[in-house]
């Protein structure tokens, strides 16, 4: 039993990523500098999770879609501050956030009530959260940490594995995807809660991840060819992991397309991270992960290198 | 490679059945999973507030309260020992997180410093730190001060008998609302989780779990109202206390309470048989009946208060010796307000204040629209993943997605066995590992393809393929797994929950993808005349 596979994509090609270079680098630099921009004049919009406030989603009752303006002038008189009504998903949900209230903990749980009273029971409650001060200031710290925790330990761990050289490059490779992320958060203006942190650090894993699989392919050939200019032997690289490189983000986008789609509204902003993530990460990898190494002065002398614990397979067993 | 021994074989196919076998408990309802013997797997996956609705409240416990009341009771003892030593002395006060007192007389420095070293309990230490060392640390200077100063150990032992009567005294108001398994644990010094499933409108659980409940009984001045003391001055022993609607009436009342909380044995929320109004109705203990009794006795026709937390509930007057030990409390309550009282007596005090700083609720249709719809998800991305990667490796790339089948019945059964709980950013990450698990074959068959160009006989690409795909496929994944681990470390509730899975799946997917389809391979191969095969890819 045994039936063949397409094999569609390119293969042996030869294609100069390294000369595009400088475009890609100038293309990178614009965007961070936008994305570094667009944050500070814009900033993100906080979900309540680092802000703090109140989040009611609710759900009108039969066919009937909510109405948003009779919603707004029954809420709008509450004295709670800034109120945002927004529909959300289909005509018959809406969300409302309530700004944090000045008065500690308890105004901030008084929120809820009020809103209940007002709105009365003939409308389902699907979701209610409500973060104080005391947790939105530790949500925003530990997110941080978390992150940049995250970039330290694979950078020693790069380092570790190959040389400081890949190290700097994969974390320049991973910050820029990062900055990008938050970047489109900010031009777009979508929510940034606790979930996009986590999408944050799934980007460092995937961005890493394809990063690695190019760098292990250089190392290989550092080792294979030691004699190619360092130019072309990226370009090499680059090459021989393309088909991989674009399977395996065509197959992850699949997944979280499908989950984009067929998702609910409540893990679509964490999907659309992620999304973006993938093929941000995927062109770092490619434009400027591999590219930046030819400024860092790598090695060339890999023989006999006690940091490759698998055999170079190049010299290895015939089987 | 391609050479597996007999007992690696089972090894690898009983993992693979296992993961099956504890997955498979899943796709029963709870009514089939009771019929099944007792043998076979039962745990199901244990889903999340945010995917089977409920509530999850994050209470912050005053622990500055607990310092203080510390602090207090150091105090009250130093006073009472040096008024029984009869030395005098002036200024002693609580300042920060020391007592603090002055001798008058200097000579009587030392006297009052040996008797006040006699406040210092040993603590009762533990297994793990040996013995516990001293509660408090006196010290006195040449000004004639004497600093009393609880000790950090003391301190921290005094949080954590406070936290846990506090979540003892929550555990028991919870499960007086009759919600099922709820879930009460302690996070950081301070913090205490309530998670309670199915319960879609917290506020009666809000009001029961942030009341302290202090409850006492005073006696009322018997001449002196509060305004007056207002004006004038307040009587020693004396403080006015507000009624519980708001500030409208107050009531100057002994500090010392007859009676309080702690002697109270049982409460139940009923009806006054004249009036029809809700009412709560308690029963002292002996020693709480007693001194009730006795001073009810001498104060027949004076008014006195019932206070709950600082606010006076009602003030009746007294009209005869209340000697059986029971009583009525009314105070104008609605039926709700007199069940939730009772409750909060019966429960007991709480050791502090307690603020609720984080409050997430969902409902149940919530809850299972993300079920439905992360479901969904998983399966169209997994048809769209499987169709991709037969076309793309053909019989090999059929073997990749029999490999994933199996990774993901690897993760839900060690999900089910872990009893972690599955949220929703968990199904996403479980969604993402079906789009990344394949990685590892994709990284392997392009190698493969790689060395089948390079002329190598159809063994020897294989062999190679998954030899050098290995490096990368594990520098790879333990990069993503340094990341997930991270947010495993710093994150919280479904965040965390995300984490768990994407690790999971991280282990699962490299097994699957480098071991169990090497084997099929394997076993492909086993078939066929070795030199002569031609590769689907």
């Amino acid at each position: 039993m045994a039936f063949r596979g397409f094999d569609f994509l390119p293969h042996g090609t030869k294609y100069p990523f390294i000369s595009f270079r400088k475009m890609s680098f100038i293309l990178s630099g614009l965007a961070l500098l936008a994305s570094i921009g667009l944050f500070a004049a814009n900033g993100l919009n906080y979900g309540i999770d680092f802000r703090g406030g109140t989040l009611i989603e609710i759900q009108t009752p039969g066919t009937e879609p909510a109405d948003i303006g009779a919603l707004r002038k029954k809420l709008g008189g509450l004295g709670l501050g800034d109120v945002q009504i927004q529909q959300f998903g289909t005509p018959r949900d809406v969300l409302i956030r309530i700004e944090e209230q000045k008065g500690g903990e308890e105004a901030q749980q008084a929120v809820v009530g009020k809103i209940r009273g007002a709105l009365g029971d003939g409308v389902t409650y699907r979701r209610t959260e409500v973060v104080g001060p005391t947790v939105s200031a530790e949500l925003i710290t530990s997110g941080t940490e978390a992150v940049i925790l995250a970039i330290l330990a694979v950078l020693v761990y790069i380092w570790f594995r190959f040389e400081w050289q890949f190290s700097l490059g994969a974390v320049a490779a991973l910050v820029h995807d990062i900055v990008l992320t938050i970047g489109i958060f900010s031009f777009l203006q979508l929510e940034f809660n606790l979930s996009i942190i986590a999408a944050l650090l799934t980007i460092v894993g995937y961005s890493l991840n394809d990063t690695v699989v190019v760098y292990d392919r250089i190392r290989e050939n550092l080792r294979k060819f030691k004699k190619l200019p360092l130019e072309q032997l990226l370009d090499l690289s680059i090459n021989e992991t393309l088909s991989r490189t674009i399977l395996t983000s065509v197959t992850t986008l699949l997944a979280l397309g499908s989950l984009f789609v067929f998702g609910t509204e409540v893990i679509r902003g964490f999907t659309f991270a992620m999304i973006w993530g993938v093929v941000v990460g995927t062109y770092s990898s490619i434009f400027i992960g591999a590219p930046i190494l030819l400024y860092f002065g790598v090695k060339r002398d890999w023989s006999g290198i006690g940091g490759s614990k698998y055999k170079d397979p190049s010299m290895g067993k015939s089987t | 490679m391609l050479y597996f021994p007999r007992w690696k074989i089972i090894l690898i196919i009983l993992t693979c059945l296992a993961g099956i076998a504890f997955a498979a408990p899943n796709l029963l309802t709870k009514e089939q999973l009771q019929k099944i013997p007792d043998w076979l797997p039962h745990k199901q996956v244990h889903l999340g507030l945010d995917l089977q609705g409920g509530s999850h409240l994050l209470l912050k416990v005053s622990t500055e309260e607990i310092v203080r009341e510390t602090l207090e009771s150091v105090r009250d003892d130093a006073r009472s020992r040096l008024r029984k030593a009869k030395i005098g002395y002036t200024g002693l006060n609580v300042q920060k997180n020391i007592v603090r007192v002055r001798v008058r007389k200097a000579e009587d420095l030392d006297a009052a410093y040996a008797v006040l070293r006699k406040i210092i309990q040993p603590l009762a230490g533990s297994v793990f730190t040996g013995a516990g060392g001293a509660d408090l640390e006196v010290s006195k200077d040449a000004s004639g001060a004497i600093t009393l100063k609880p000790t950090t150990p003391a301190i921290t032992e005094r949080i954590n008998s406070a936290m846990a009567a506090a979540m003892e005294t929550i555990r028991r108001r919870v499960d007086e609302m009759g919600t099922t398994e709820p879930t009460i644990q302690r996070q950081g010094a301070d913090r205490i989780l309530v998670q309670v499933p199915g319960l879609d409108d917290p506020q009666q659980l809000k009001d029961l779990i942030g009341k302290t409940a202090k409850l006492s009984f005073h006696s009322v001045h018997p001449s002196i109202t509060a305004s007056e003391a207002l004006s004038t001055t307040r009587p020693p022993g004396y403080d006015i206390y507000p009624s519980k609607d708001g500030y409208a009436r107050e009531y100057l009342l002994n500090k010392r309470a007859v009676v309080s909380g702690e002697d109270l044995v049982d409460s139940q929320p009923g009806f006054d048989q004249r009036t029809n109004e809700p009412i709560v109705s308690f029963r002292f203990n002996t020693k709480g009946s007693r001194r009730f009794g006795k001073w009810t006795q001498n104060n027949v026709g004076r008014p006195f208060a019932i206070v709950l937390d600082k606010e006076v509930i009602s003030a009746p007057v007294v009209r005869e010796a209340i000697l059986g030990g029971t009583g009525q409390i009314s105070g104008s309550f609605t039926v709700e307000g007199a069940n939730n009282l009772a409750i909060l007596l019966r429960s007991g005090a709480l050791p502090a204040t307690i603020t609720i700083v984080e409050e997430r609720t969902v409902g149940a249709s919530l809850g299972s629209d993300s079920v439905n719809a992360g479901a969904m998800a998983s399966i169209i991305g997994l048809v769209a993943v499987i169709g991709f990667m037969i076309v793309a490796y053909g019989t090999f790339g059929l073997f990749s997605t029999v490999a994933l089948a199996i990774n993901l019945s690897l993760i839900i059964g060690s999900l089910s066995v872990l009893q972690a709980t599955l949220t929703l950013p968990g199904i996403a990450g479980i969604v993402l590992t079906i789009g990344m698990a394949v990685d590892a074959n994709v990284l392997i068959y392009e190698r493969i393809r790689e060395e089948l160009r390079a002329g190598k006989s159809s063994i020897n690409a294989i062999e190679t393929g998954y030899s050098r795909a290995l490096g990368t496929i594990l520098d790879a994944n333990i990069t993503t797994f340094i990341a997930a681990f991270i947010l495993f470390i710093m994150g919280s509730g479904p965040v965390r929950g995300f984490s768990v899975t994407l690790s999971i799946g991280i282990i699962m997917s490299v097994f699957t993808a480098f071991v169990v389809t090497r084997l099929m391979i394997s076993w492909w191969l086993g078939g066929k005349r070795r030199n002569a095969v031609e590769l689907p890819i």
